[in-house]
């Protein structure tokens, strides 16, 4: 088991590593000077060459890349160039409104795709099995962002029963109510897609369990009905909880746009503000945070993974 | 799920759905006819891309033309059947041409990766070793971003157009469908016919021509036509950030960003170019779910 998680944490680091290339990377990939952005288009020719010095710009790029590397590695992302401020401090405050609202919407759409899938797959073939097939596909291809608006549009704008945006009212104090108003619409919005894969991969897995032989085996025993679905539902689990974990990093990392319709002071909205100001230490930053958290969530669910099922430890 | 990405050879091939032997395309096509969900997916794609394609003689109106006087029409208004948005400019004639932007940027991804995708799996999964090794772990590294974000990050940091948005997308693309192409190939490397061919003297290159190729093909693209919902998602979804096409052109995400704020003054006109993004994705969804079953494949 010991070796196992280290060996699964030894890999972890060369994918980082190639995680902080590609970041680094994103930097160069943008057209122009990376600071071209930063000072106007007339600026004399040794200003350029200065700062192009003091930022270590004139260097090779294995040289800065590592300059970089190990600034990062010491927890300093560099600083915002539109607020000045440390970018990981900004992250920081963003990131936790963002956790939380993927939370719930995992909690939403795990719940509901764990029940639909499993209905499904035991009225398989009848219309019940039809139906949730078709909100499921459904879930899949719905455009999160045009949900998100909908969502307004019928709440919001029509019926006037929740916000459309932010994370509190502008006037008056905080409170956990009026938190929770705000979580409802853009909750419900990120988790259809959650909701749809995790539906489609339930009936599967459970399918697949229901046609061995050994779910017979328990109900020629004449097991109950729920002893048998407890069965059934274990052997189902291991390829769903990845299938979640993957999920939960997905809603992380691509709440982007449903933070977007609903001005969500979280990561994604930081994310998008940072490309229209061309801030690409808080771009560099916000992903990079981004998909350390995903290669550990990753890690993570390999390892629960192999709790349930030894199996895999062996491959 | 990937290592069994192979062709099931079933007994109604063997056998034949009317008694008569029939080859395997003959039989694809035998089951597709039966499927009406499937039948009218692609219909439904047809109608999409012909629609788009012929915008110039459909459109009543012309696309960039705008009236201040006319603006953000209500849906049914005599000479503009579906509205007019927030420019005043004819919404029917602009969800027909949008079309053309967003299919574009939702299609031509998939089959960049595609080719890119396969070639790379076939390589790494035929050459084994070494090169194996090397292509698929750098592949793992994409793998380390939710998909959304590598392409927001990409397009974001190579800035807004179309071309970023296809760029963006096909590195997105290619990772997946080389993890998919690499298994299926190293497995009907394993199978005996391919050592068959080894040992009447036929060279690597002859070999994944024509015998890899075939075989590993059908798996590879059933798997890449899952994507192209996600992709026509994803690549609207770009446009509605702002990094796809560019105003005045018309392109659904762009079109859902900007009615966006109009949703107070003409509630049902902003949600239409969303409801044509959803329709191509489910279309194309249900499409691949079909050929999926069709072709009998694994993934």
């Amino acid at each position: 088991m010991w070796s196992y998680i280290l060996r699964r944490l030894l890999f972890g680091i060369p994918t980082l590593l190639g995680v902080t290339i590609i970041v680094f990377t994103l930097l160069h990939l943008a057209p122009g000077d990376p600071i071209s952005s930063m000072l106007p288009a007339d600026a004399p020719l040794e200003v350029v060459l200065m700062i192009k010095q003091q930022m270590g710009f004139d260097k090779p790029l294995p040289v800065q890349y590592w300059r970089w590397l190990t600034r990062v590695a010491h927890g300093d992302l560099g600083n915002s160039l539109a607020t000045r401020r440390p970018v990981l401090n900004e992250i920081r405050a963003a990131l936790g409104n963002t956790f939380l609202l993927a939370i719930s919407a995992a909690c939403i759409g795990f719940t509901m795709g764990v029940t639909l899938g499993t209905t499904a797959a035991f009225f398989q073939g009848r219309w019940l099995d039809k139906a949730v097939s078709a909100v499921a596909i459904a879930g899949v291809s719905l455009p999160h962002y045009w949900v998100a608006i909908l969502l307004i549009i019928v709440f919001s704008v029509t019926l006037n029963w929740l916000p459309a945006m932010g994370m509190q009212e502008t006037s008056g104090g905080s409170s956990l109510w009026t938190l929770l108003r705000h979580m409802i619409l853009p909750s419900i919005a990120l988790s259809l897609i959650p909701m749809g894969v995790i539906t489609r991969m339930v009936r599967t897995s459970v399918l697949e369990v229901l046609q061995q032989d050994f779910v017979l085996t328990l109900r020629s025993k004449g097991l109950w009905a729920r002893t048998v679905t407890r069965h059934v539902m274990k052997n189902a689990a291991p390829p769903v909880l990845t299938l979640m974990g993957l999920q939960f990093g997905y809603l992380l990392g691509g709440s982007v746009l449903v933070e977007t319709v609903f001005s969500w002071p979280g990561s994604g909205f930081l994310l998008n503000l940072a490309i229209f100001q061309r801030d690409i230490p808080m771009l560099q930053g916000v992903i990079l945070v981004l998909a350390t958290f995903f290669v550990m969530l990753n890690l993570l669910v390999d390892i629960v993974h192999s709790c349930i099922d030894p199996r895999i430890r062996r491959t | 799920m990937a290592e069994s990405a192979i062709i099931h050879v079933t007994q109604e091939l063997l056998e034949g759905p009317a008694g008569t032997p029939m080859s395997y395309w003959q039989l694809v096509w035998w089951r597709l006819r039966r499927d009406t969900v499937t039948l009218t997916a692609a219909a439904v794609i047809l109608c999409i891309v012909l629609s788009a394609l012929l915008a110039p003689s459909l459109a009543p109106h012309k696309p960039f033309e705008g009236s201040i006087r006319k603006r953000l029409a209500p849906i049914g208004t005599a000479g503009h059947l579906l509205g007019t948005d927030e420019q005043g400019r004819d919404m029917l004639s602009r969800l027909l041409f949008g079309g053309r932007l967003s299919l574009l940027a939702g299609v031509v991804p998939v089959c960049i990766a595609l080719l890119a995708g396969s070639t790379l799996g076939i390589v790494a999964g035929f050459m084994g070793r070494g090169v194996n090794m090397l292509i698929m772990r750098s592949m793992d590294i994409f793998y380390a971003f939710p998909s959304v974000l590598l392409a927001i990050a990409i397009s974001g940091a190579l800035g807004a157009g179309v071309g970023n948005t296809i760029i963006a997308l096909s590195i997105v693309f290619t990772p997946p469908i080389t993890r998919i192409a690499e298994s299926v190939t190293t497995q009907v490397r394993g199978w005996e016919f391919m050592e068959a061919a080894r040992a009447s003297g036929a060279g690597t290159g002859a070999i994944i021509r024509h015998h890899m190729i075939a075989n590993v093909l059908a798996p590879i693209f059933v798997y890449a036509s899952t994507l192209v919902s996600v992709s026509v998602i994803l690549a609207s979804g770009l446009s509605f950030l702002g990094l796809g096409a560019s105003p005045p052109n018309p392109e659904w995400g762009l079109m859902l960003n900007t009615l966006r704020q109009s949703i107070y003054v003409n509630t049902w006109v902003p949600i239409l170019p969303g409801m044509m993004i959803f329709l191509t994705s489910m279309a194309f969804n249900l499409l691949s779910d079909g050929l999926r079953d069709a072709m009998d494949v694994r993934l």
